[in-house]
């Protein structure tokens, strides 16, 4: 009795602190319609403040309370909502996830840039020197008594300001209906920068009491908040009273886990992973949601790529990666390694998420799962567990897809992101396990395996040259395999899925297979990617595939260009090349380099096209002007000729591989004939753009009003009088 | 003086363009009704009018001001009010919470609520009831009491009798009389035609986005039944 | 009219829909026979859009059945009910922006591919659509810059590669001019000569009394009123409904 006491206490407590949490979370989203993966992490920040100020120096509790909680929350929070949230507003889930996920990265990378990583800050509870409160049967720590009394005080609380101050009562009311406010006279905009203070505070409120727990560091603490989102979850986002009901669950669960499950090597995992669970369950049991058509016009435009694109795609990557293989040392080929197998699985995320538009956090799960079957049915180099490892993650792919298909939008991307932390809290650190004696599974057999390099013909690969050759090979094949699917029948029907489920539906389409074998593909094809990974870090551990990478992926995808296979390579060569070449050139900038995927992502996540379109918009006068392209495919050969005798070393022949393009597209613009830039001109103009966007995408011309004109009926016709 | 004009006011919406050209006026302490069958372009014309909907082309003028791109919440302030189609409330806040939000406006609680239970007893009897509750005719009386409340030199009034029983429809329109004899300006959309044709100083019919006839609402009545229906 | 025709293609019985305490549709019951134009018409918010969507099986009625070809159908979901010959357009345009005329059309073309026994090739079937709406000097261009009436018939094209037997149109001549709208007439004409069996919900109304063979007015979420266009012009209810009261 005494223990379950006990544990009921600590269950409450945890409830406390995911209630406050996911109140705030409940409250910036039903007053401003986005879902802030970032939230967990000002809570985060809040307690690296507090701790600063506190213990670092030396302010008084009360004074650091006030000022992290009454002043930074608030303010933090109003400059999110006027700085980067108010823009978002019309845009799709997918840039909306993508910026505030990019938020979640800057943040960790921020508070790893300011408190550096790996030094221990004991943060210890409030009064944590009294003596335990004396109930009797059991005992409660003065800081589980404050936390449970605060979550008591935010709960009235936020009940009065909602039911009782004017400017409350205009929140609820801009849920109900935002457009209404206005005519009422209330300001939407100042309703939505009060939600966002109050949010904020509340997730720093969170974030100061939960962190003496878990102890302050950046990643794990602002992913602890999958608990709180769990929570909010069970109110479906909306309701505060369930969502406390269901901190408590939540809660409860996780302390009679911590109490009564067996203390194995097993299940502790289990317990960590526990919330994740919940909240997998929970999406389960959610009613389904309607059919819906199209909800926000996406501004989107990805090119139907060609043949020839397609093939001069795959044909550049192949020699570039041929040219990095020759010249790079092994060591930087370790490194720089990594661009393919990676590309690989941003490709995954292709078909996905650009095309079906269904989105996904944990495709590195699935890679780590490809990476597991290449360490066990690989053993000895044979190939054939390449096809193991592609079936086995798209099985699994499957698997989660199966329940996740009811799923859209932001909730398919919280299912997709609690798979990822049971997988990486849990199943990846489970040691080897027998099952029922028939079998064993061996995941990373609690720590990390070895991976034998790929042995065909009786021929080794396990010179990083070589694998990244076979990489870089695979890759290109895989983007060929991606495009044809773009060009061909299924491509065509994710394409018109994402845009409005409800007509497929109606034309007799069967969503749920459709849905289940785009996402079997794409686990399929980040499997593979995971295990070309796997031979070239030789030795894999649970690290090396976890959420938050899942989410850098993810995002920076987005900003290459998620709907075309150059946004995948954008992805892969930005995180694994330009980071690391950049540190290398500059030692110092190891410190914030950190910042760089997610400030990109909040400044670039919400151009819809991609990084990669504008690039390749740059480009294209370069592939009109066949004698230019032909003199600078000569000049890099001669480069590289020059590369390869040593003539020139590696930084001059990185320096010429750069310079050699630009020159030649500047050389191409120059050349072009006058009449074929009236001609590019005239293209530009006539594109097909939607006769909304003109004067915004390009000025409006004499064509244009022309056709309005002939839209509206005003040339042809004349007043028609009923009678 | 002219309340409200719209002066060739053009307009699409969600890519479908469906107002070519509107010149419409209300003058001082006038009702103006604006008919028309459902797709005609009504509600957008009130909508562009609130500033709710900016148009492509053409004036919005309140008071002989124009005011285009003027935000919706400053013309509310300035005693232009718009009751939207199909309930203007909000559902899931009480009574007393609807007309809370008036207080926006400026004006004080104590006033709303009296200006609102003079009109509408039956609403104080439900005061601490959620509005989505209550029944669709003391749903539209919440709507317009919210309306009133300011004390609005303009109403716009849109669609005030769907899904309404006739009986009820007639009950709100009597208001709408009374509120028009007080000298408020009132632009009505409806489609429920005879009844505010009873109420109306002038009336235009809104056929396809164009204004098609309009004139005394004795002029209208047979023209009506060819826009509705074609015969 | 108390019962729908036996005889009738697609039939609609008694079907009620409730959104919380609000009625949007109050014991339907209307049917649609084989080559037939059938009209629904009826005030803002009467509950066409709804009635579609009952029909298509995007939205589970409270109560009541429909059936096509005496199937019921009530408890099957969208894209079984297409597949047993159900197609509609949408009201708020449902295309596929991303995809240019032809593409949008061949999606359609391809599912039914996909399910049926069909041995003709679908490319050749979308070709013939397309010069049927009359789209082939637009057949490439994304839908996205289209103006809203060819929209609409990229819509109707995409049914036509569903092989429909019974068509939903919902309000098909918004945003078309006056001579696309004749043009459509003049399809809708031949679709139903073909013995399709088509319900037009439309908003304008001499395009509903040229093509419609039956014309039920729906208002408050009931059927007021069914008959020949002739007779619904005359009809005190239909009027009433319209205009209100008719004595002011």
């Amino acid at each position: 009795m005494d223990k379950f006491l006990t544990f009921t206490i600590v269950g409450l407590t945890l409830a406390a602190i995911y209630a406050i949490i996911a109140s705030g979370l409940v409250l910036t989203y039903t007053t401003t319609g986005i879902f802030n993966f970032a939230h967990g992490a000002a809570g985060m920040l809040a307690a690296f403040t507090y701790w600063q100020f506190r213990f670092v120096w030396g302010w008084p509790t009360p004074l650091a309370l006030v000022v992290v909680l009454l002043v930074f929350g608030p303010l933090f929070g109003v400059l999110l909502e006027t700085v980067i949230m108010r823009g978002l507003e019309g845009t799709t889930d997918t840039v909306k996830l993508v910026v505030s996920i990019s938020l979640l990265l800057f943040m960790i990378a921020l508070a790893q840039l300011i408190w550096a990583p790996g030094i221990s800050r004991p943060l210890p509870g409030f009064l944590a020197g009294n003596k335990p409160i004396n109930l009797g049967a059991t005992t409660i720590t003065w800081h589980q008594a404050i936390t449970i009394g605060v979550a008591i005080a935010v709960a009235i609380g936020l009940r009065l300001v909602l039911t009782r101050a004017r400017i409350g009562i205009a929140m609820r009311a801009a849920v109900d209906d935002r457009s209404l406010t206005t005519l009422n006279g209330a300001k939407p905009n100042r309703v939505s920068m009060l939600a966002w203070a109050m949010g904020t505070s509340l997730a720093a409120l969170g974030g100061i009491l939960i962190a003496p727990g878990p102890g302050l560091e950046a990643a794990s603490l602002s992913l602890l908040i999958v608990s709180a989102y769990a929570a909010a979850v069970f109110g479906r986002l909306r309701s505060l009273p369930l969502t406390f009901l269901g901190a408590i669950v939540i809660g409860l669960v996780e302390g009679y886990l911590a109490g009564y499950l067996p203390q194995n090597q097993y299940l502790t995992g289990m317990r960590i992973a526990s919330p994740a669970i919940i909240l997998f369950i929970v999406l389960l049991v959610l009613p389904n949601p309607r059919l819906r058509g199209r909800m926000t016009r996406s501004r989107e435009y990805f090119p139907t790529p060609t043949l020839a694109g397609a093939i001069g795609f795959a044909i550049t990557v192949v020699i570039g990666a041929v040219m990095l293989a020759t010249t790079l040392s092994d060591p930087d080929l370790i490194t720089y390694g990594r661009v393919f197998p990676i590309g690989i699985v941003a490709l995954s995320l292709v078909p996905l998420v650009g095309f079906a538009g269904q989105i996904s956090l944990c495709q590195l799960s699935f890679a780590g799962i490809g990476a597991i079957v290449m360490a066990h049915l690989g053993a000895g180099g044979d190939p054939i567990a390449l096809v193991w490892a592609v079936l086995i993650a798209a099985a699994v792919g499957a698997v989660v897809a199966l329940p996740a298909l009811r799923l859209s939008g932001i909730y398919l991307a919280l299912g997709t992101a609690a798979f990822a932390v049971i997988l990486d809290r849990w199943l990846f650190n489970l040691p080897a396990l027998s099952v029922f004696g028939l079998f064993d599974i061996n995941l990373f057999a609690g720590g990390s395996v070895s991976v034998d390099a790929i042995e065909l013909f009786g021929r080794r690969f396990d010179d990083p040259g070589t694998q990244m050759i076979i990489s870089a090979v695979t890759f290109a094949l895989v983007a060929l395999l991606v495009i044809w699917i773009r060009r061909g029948r299924l491509g065509r029907r994710l394409l018109a899925m994402k845009d409005s489920e409800a007509a497929c539906a109606t034309l007799g389409l069967n969503l749920i297979w459709t849905k289940l074998s785009v996402f079997a593909l794409s686990a399929g094809i980040a499997g593979l990617g995971g295990a070309l990974y796997a031979t070239q870090l030789t030795s894999i551990q649970p690290g090396n595939f976890e959420l938050v990478q899942s989410l850098q992926l993810f995002a920076i995808t987005v900003v290459g260009g998620i709907g075309a296979v150059g946004g995948a390579l954008f992805a892969a060569l930005s995180l694994y090349a330009f980071l690391p070449l950049l540190t290398t050139l500059w030692p110092s900038s190891v410190r914030w380099v950190g910042l760089l995927p997610g400030g990109a992502g909040i400044g670039l996540g919400r151009n819809p096209n991609g990084a990669v379109h504008d690039v390749r918009e740059g480009f294209l006068p370069l592939l009109a002007a066949r004698a230019v392209l032909a003199a600078m495919c000569v000049a890099v050969a001669g480069a590289y000729v020059l590369r390869l005798t040593n003539v020139i070393d590696n930084w001059a022949f990185v320096v010429l591989l750069i310079v050699f393009p630009v020159l030649a597209t500047i050389a191409a613009g120059l050349s072009k004939p006058r009449a074929v830039e009236a001609a590019a001109g005239n293209d530009e103009e006539n594109r097909d753009i939607p006769l909304e966007w003109r004067g915004i995408d390009r000025p409006w011309t004499k064509a244009d009003l022309e056709q309005l004109d002939r839209y509206l009926g005003l040339n042809e016709m004349e007043f028609h009088d009923v009678r | 003086m002219n309340s409200l004009e719209l002066r060739g006011i053009s307009a699409a919406y969600d890519r479908i363009d469906v107002l070519f050209n509107i010149d419409l006026v209300v003058p001082e302490g006038n009702v103006i009704a604006l008919l028309g069958p459902n797709g005609a372009g009504k509600s957008t014309l009130l909508r562009v009018a609130a500033g709710l909907h900016g148009p492509a082309s053409g004036d919005v003028l309140v008071a002989g001001r124009r005011v285009n791109g003027v935000p919706p919440e400053e013309l509310a302030r300035r005693g232009m009010c718009l009751i939207p189609e199909g309930r203007g409330i909000f559902p899931n806040l009480t009574v007393r919470e609807n007309l809370r939000m008036m207080t926006f406006t400026g004006t004080k609680l104590s006033d709303v609520e009296e200006r609102s239970f003079t009109r509408f007893p039956r609403l104080k009897e439900r005061i601490g009831q959620t509005a989505g509750t209550l029944s669709g005719g003391e749903q539209q009386m919440l709507a317009m009491a919210r309306g009133l409340a300011t004390d609005p030199a303009l109403l716009l009034l849109d669609e005030l009798s769907m899904g309404l029983a006739p009986i009820i429809v007639e009950e709100l329109y009597e208001i709408v009389a009374q509120v028009a004899s007080e000298g408020v300006s009132i632009l009505v959309v409806e489609q429920f035609a005879s009844t505010v044709l009873g109420v109306a100083d002038y009336a235009a019919i809104l056929v396809q986005g164009r204004i098609v006839r309009a004139g005394q609402p004795h002029e209208l009545a047979e023209d009506l039944s060819k826009a509705y229906l074609g015969a | 009219m108390t019962s729908a025709d036996d005889k009738a293609r697609l039939s609609v019985q008694g079907v009620t829909v409730r959104f919380g305490g609000n009625i949007a549709l109050d014991d339907v019951t209307l049917a649609a026979n084989p080559g037939c134009v059938t009209g629904l018409i009826g005030p803002n918010g009467a509950g066409k859009t709804t009635l579609f969507n009952v029909i298509t099986g995007l939205l589970a009625p409270n109560a009541g059945i429909v059936t096509m070809n005496d199937r019921n159908m009530t408890k099957l979901g969208p894209t079984r009910r297409a597949r047993l010959g159900l197609a509609r357009t949408f009201q708020r345009l449902e295309l596929f922006s991303l995809l240019s005329v032809r593409e949008n059309i061949r999606v359609a073309a391809d599912i039914r591919k996909g399910w049926s026994r069909d041995k003709d090739n679908p490319a050749d079937a979308v070709e013939k659509i397309i010069d049927r709406i009359g789209l082939r000097d637009v057949a490439d261009a994304r839908v996205d810059s289209l103006p809203t009436g060819q929209c609409r018939l990229v819509e109707l094209g995409r049914c036509l590669a569903t092989k429909p037997q019974v068509l939903l149109l919902d309000e098909p001549a918004s945003g078309q001019d006056e001579t696309e709208t004749a043009q459509f007439a003049v399809l809708l004409d031949e679709l139903a000569a073909e013995g399709m069996a088509v319900v037009l919900v439309e908003h304008d109304v001499r395009l509903v009394m040229d093509v419609c063979h039956t014309v039920n007015v729906l208002d408050f979420g009931r059927i007021i009123a069914v008959g020949t266009p002739e007779q619904i012009q005359q009809d005190p209810a239909v009027l009433a409904a319209y205009l209100g009261s008719t004595t002011p």
